[in-house]
């Protein structure tokens, strides 16, 4: 059966190498060492945040927010920076305000007993006029002399956001297939009335999944401002979209129960390496819309056809 | 039909089946789930074509394209799954796919004369030619999909499992429906799973059994027992093994439990090694009373003592109490379907497999092939999808997870509802193992529709009515008729015994 779960990863993957390799067709520059350092680092905001996701996925939640919290993490974040706080605290602090963004959300769903989809496109904007209010609609830049962050998503070699994403891929897969906790997301996930017939506590694996959740767009987020040097509370506008197309490119079903967090990489990969061919054979932004929304549906159709007939 | 063959790739479905139906009879077809009776129904109705053999219908050769054309040659069929379109009205079902047409429009004059010709064979009130179809009850539905069938001129009808979602005054009238459908020479094929029903509506009977038929039999003369041995291919008696019980110490006590609406008042002392039956129709309140004692339903009041535990408690803690539930409804809420058969049967013990809250798979799955072995699930391995099972094997897994945590007290809600009879079979011995342990000895309370298989596995029986659970009285005590006067409300409890009551 692992045979088989690595037969569902073929599909996604294969389909990251033929998008590569096209646009490789028409610009021998994408094979080149530097665009593929682009590549892996221009995942790795999409990518962390969508570990997360995965989870909520999984365990048949949705969070649509999570583009306004990396936005409203981002400016927290900043804003720590510029108070003069260690990067080990703003990472934690950040980390830390994103699970409760997260818990926020969880416990919304879970004892109103609303549906994720409603309540986070809620919080969505709720965190996002938060972000704007705080800031008065204007980004927080980094002070000058930081230089903390910049190997976080950039410098020479690897950045180190690259291997922290690989990390937490590595992790939460393990936490997926090795824990109680994993397996109580995938029954959340399948079936809930035969989780609570079993005896999961539902109500606590969902809030958990959300405050992971939460705490991964929080870390994105610190990346985020690594890369752009600010926190900026209309950055991330739309990435909710990114991030649940990786997900479900990677294989996830919406109605939970089935995904992966390699997937998910995978997934979030294909999407960078869309955008990046694009730009590299110069086609305009709009048609990158467009063709980033084609090779999603078609991944996502060749994906469904091959999971029905298994 | 005559020498009806159907084959599937190398699953021989139907092989030489014949089937005579005579004008103004109704003819039942019974059989096990899986014995072909869907198969030949689907040649019949033009749904598959057959690999052998011929059909007459009517005195002419008979090979329908398809099931739309069955029905114009004068076959019509009616599913458990009704085909109504609810937002329809009844006379728009009724025409629905042959509307009679006046140049480019419906004509609604004859489509209002065509559906009260249909309707004129039942007199139910609240079925009118204008009303909305999705606003009538389930059997007023079945009577609007029946009118579909006979607007079409239909000669042959044929019901599969019309009864299983209906209430009893429902099926009595359909039973009267189909009288006089006999009286005026249609004819019918009946399918059903209830002897009860077979004795009342048909005058012959076809077994079908793996692909083939067993036999036709005169229905008067035939008894159920026979009938049973042939749809099972083994003597009945075999069906059911009981060893010795030795009823111990009581495990569970109920007093006066009630739910938000039911159960209504039920009572019950629960010992080591018996099995209690609770008979009931549909809608008793006998599916509540264990997902209240279960902790998946409120509990309004009442007491419940579990070894030294009192009081209402969740799920999570029955199981800890040494209980489980098997539920009745394994697609919604037995199995989380795509899902491993190992992740299903494990999944409310997973702190034993491993410690901290890791998980180790690879002991889920060397656990699972342990049951897989021992209750003969037929599957691929422990690692693959329970969906991709069958009914049968789904439900062993489903029991299997009973087993695998121990527990002492086992609550099954009809456990072997639609499956084969082989599954059914294996269910049944691992009931009598569970409560014969000589290590330890388990308790059972079963649900069940089915009064030969609470007669055959219980040591004792009550039954439901109405939210209201009777005595438990020993199963020696007993006969079926006791037991369907209760559950039908026409007695109020079960008989007391006649001799001196045993401690």
């Amino acid at each position: 059966m692992r045979l088989k779960s690595l037969l569902a990863l073929l599909g996604p993957f294969i389909a990251l190498l033929v998008v590569y390799g096209l646009f490789g067709a028409r610009n021998p520059a994408m094979f080149t060492e530097d665009v593929l350092l682009n590549i892996l680092t221009q995942t790795v905001i999409v990518g962390t945040a969508a570990i997360g996701m995965t989870l909520i996925i999984i365990s048949g939640g949705i969070d649509l927010s999570v583009g306004s919290m990396i936005a409203l993490c981002g400016v927290i974040a900043a804003t720590l920076v510029t108070k003069g706080i260690d990067p080990p605290l703003v990472f934690l602090a950040t980390i830390g305000f994103g699970g409760l963004c997260g818990l926020l959300n969880g416990g919304l769903s879970t004892g109103l007993k609303l549906m994720p989809f409603i309540v986070t496109l809620g919080t969505m904007q709720v965190f996002r006029g938060a972000g704007k209010v705080a800031t008065n609609g204007t980004p927080v830049n980094l002070p000058f002399d930081v230089t903390a962050y910049k190997p976080w998503m950039g410098g020479s070699g690897i950045p180190w956001g690259v291997w922290l994403m690989v990390a937490l891929a590595v992790l939460f897969t393990l936490v997926l297939r090795y824990t109680r906790f994993g397996r109580h997301v995938f029954a959340v996930g399948s079936n809930e009335q035969t989780a609570t017939l079993c005896g999961v506590n539902v109500t606590r694996t969902k809030l958990f999944v959300y405050v992971i959740g939460g705490a991964l767009a929080g870390l994105s987020a610190v990346m985020n401002m690594a890369k752009s040097s600010q926190g900026d509370p209309t950055t991330a506008t739309g990435w909710e979209l990114d991030i649940i197309a990786a997900v479900v490119i990677g294989g996830a079903s919406l109605s939970g129960g089935v995904g992966t967090v390699l997937g998910t990489i995978i997934g979030a990969l294909l999407m960078t390496t869309i955008r990046t061919g694009c730009v590299l054979n110069g086609i305009p932004t709009p048609w990158t819309e467009i063709i980033t929304g084609a090779i999603i549906v078609v991944a996502v159709i060749i994906d469904r056809l091959r999971n029905r007939k298994a | 039909m005559r020498g009806i063959r159907k084959t599937f790739g190398p699953t021989i479905a139907l092989g030489r089946v014949d089937l005579e139906v005579l004008p103004g009879e109704v003819h039942a077809l019974v059989g096990e789930n899986g014995a072909g009776k869907s198969t030949l129904m689907k040649v019949l109705s033009g749904a598959h074509a057959p690999d052998g053999g011929e059909m007459e219908f009517d005195g002419k050769p008979y090979l329908p394209r398809n099931p739309l054309d069955a029905r114009a040659r004068g076959v019509g069929m009616i599913y458990q799954e009704l085909s109504i379109a609810p937002h329809l009205t009844v006379e728009e079902n009724i025409v629905l796919g042959m509307e009679p047409m006046k140049g480019p429009l419906v004509d609604r004059k004859l489509m209002r004369s065509r559906a009260l010709e249909a309707l004129a064979h039942f007199d139910h009130p609240d079925i009118r030619p204008e009303v909305l179809a999705g606003t009538l009850s389930v059997s007023a539905q079945q009577l609007v999909e029946i009118g579909r069938s006979l607007a079409m001129g239909c000669k042959l009808l044929v019901f599969d499992e019309p009864t299983s979602s209906l209430s009893q005054k429902d099926i009595e009238r359909l039973f009267l429906l189909i009288d006089r459908l006999k009286s005026q020479g249609i004819s019918i094929i009946y399918i059903s799973h209830f002897l009860e029903e077979v004795n009342r509506l048909a005058s012959r009977l076809t077994v079908l059994r793996d692909g083939s038929v067993v036999g036709t039999r005169e229905v008067a003369t035939t008894a159920p027992e026979e009938i049973v041995s042939m749809m099972v291919g083994r003597d009945v008696d075999d069906l059911y093994p009981r060893t010795d019980r030795h009823a111990g110490e009581a495990l569970l006590e109920i007093k006066h439990l009630a739910g938000s609406i039911k159960p209504a008042d039920a009572s019950l002392t629960l010992r080591r090694g018996e099995v209690v039956g609770i008979a009931g129709v549909v809608g008793s309140g006998r599916t509540e009373f264990l997902r209240a004692l279960f902790g998946l339903d409120p509990v309004k009041s009442g007491e419940i003592r579990i070894g030294d535990h009192n009081g209402i408690a969740s799920p999570r803690q029955r199981w800890r109490q040494g209980v489980g539930l098997l539920s009745e409804n394994r697609k919604e809420e037995g199995l989380a379907l795509n899902l491993s058969i190992a992740d299903n049967i494990t999944l409310p013990c997973l702190d034993r497999f491993g410690r901290g809250g890791a998980v180790s798979p690879a002991r889920q799955m060397s656990r699972s092939a342990v049951w897989i072995e021992k209750l003969g699930i037929k599957c691929q391995g422990p690692a693959q999808p329970i969906g991709a099972l069958s009914g049968g094997n789904q439900q062993k897994a489903a029991f299997a997870r009973l087993l695998e945590y121990d527990v002492d007290i086992l609550l099954l809600d009809e456990p072997t509802r639609g499956i084969d009879i082989a599954a059914k079979a294996r269910i049944y011995e691992a009931i009598n193992e569970a409560v014969t342990d000589p290590a330890r000895p388990r308790a059972v309370i079963i649900i069940s529709s089915y009064l030969p298989e609470l007669f055959g596995v219980c040591d004792r029986i009550a039954v439901m009515s109405q939210g209201k659970l009777t005595r438990a009285v020993p199963v020696a005590d007993l006969t079926p008729h006791d037991v369907m006067l209760v559950a039908t409300g026409k007695a109020a409890d079960l008989p007391q015994p006649t001799s001196s009551p045993r401690s």
